[in-house]
């Protein structure tokens, strides 16, 4: 269960980028080596919209709960939850992530 | 946490995987693994991933186990990648 304040933020947040990442630490400066990885391989296909849960409590429980996913990163691309870095790695492995962001 | 442990829960919630744990640094806490299960034939990635995540989420919680790296497979999805990594260019 997470508060309807949060689900609202999400829902927002999600639907308004076209690439979100649920990460720790920012761009400039990843603090997990799975989420560095995750922003390397989505960078290079247009903006990211990151989100820091190490700074902001409540959202690090609050988007494990959303996605019913239990790490961290999470990535969300054209408004669907597309999983964590090994999800986003075997994607880009097979070439089918350049074209699951370009679609709309 | 041990990996054998790890690999004693997602047997018990797949049976019938093969499972594959790997301790990658030494630490108990970052682990990589690879599921291949019939129960995969026709799921999503992350309908795969979430199932292996299952029995593990007391410690996933807790921190306990910080980091799973995941690849799974069906049966067939892991044939066609032995194959695949097995014939010359």
């Amino acid at each position: 269960m997470i508060p309807d304040e949060l689900k609202a933020r999400f829902d927002k947040e999600i639907q308004g980028n076209k690439v979100v990442v649920y990460m720790k630490g920012n761009a400039l400066f990843p603090q997990c080596g799975f989420s560095a990885r995750a922003l390397q391989l989505l960078q290079p296909l247009g903006p990211v919209h990151t989100v820091d849960v190490l700074t902001e409590p409540g959202v690090r429980d609050g988007i494990k709960a959303y996605s019913n996913w239990p790490t961290i990163p999470q990535i969300y691309i054209n408004g669907k939850f597309v999983g964590g870095s090994d999800i986003l790695g075997e994607l880009a492995e097979r070439g089918e992530l350049e074209a699951l962001v370009a679609a709309r | 946490m041990k990996p054998e442990l790890i690999r004693d829960r997602i047997l018990s919630a797949l049976p019938g995987s093969e499972v594959e744990v790997l301790d990658t640094t030494g630490t108990g806490d970052h682990f990589e693994a690879r599921v291949v299960s019939p129960a995969f034939v026709g799921k999503s990635m992350v309908d795969q991933h979430q199932a292996v995540y299952a029995p593990l989420q007391p410690e996933l919680a807790t921190g306990e186990l910080h980091a799973l790296a995941l690849k799974t497979y069906s049966p067939e999805q892991w044939q066609k990648w032995i194959e695949r990594t097995r014939s010359p260019k």
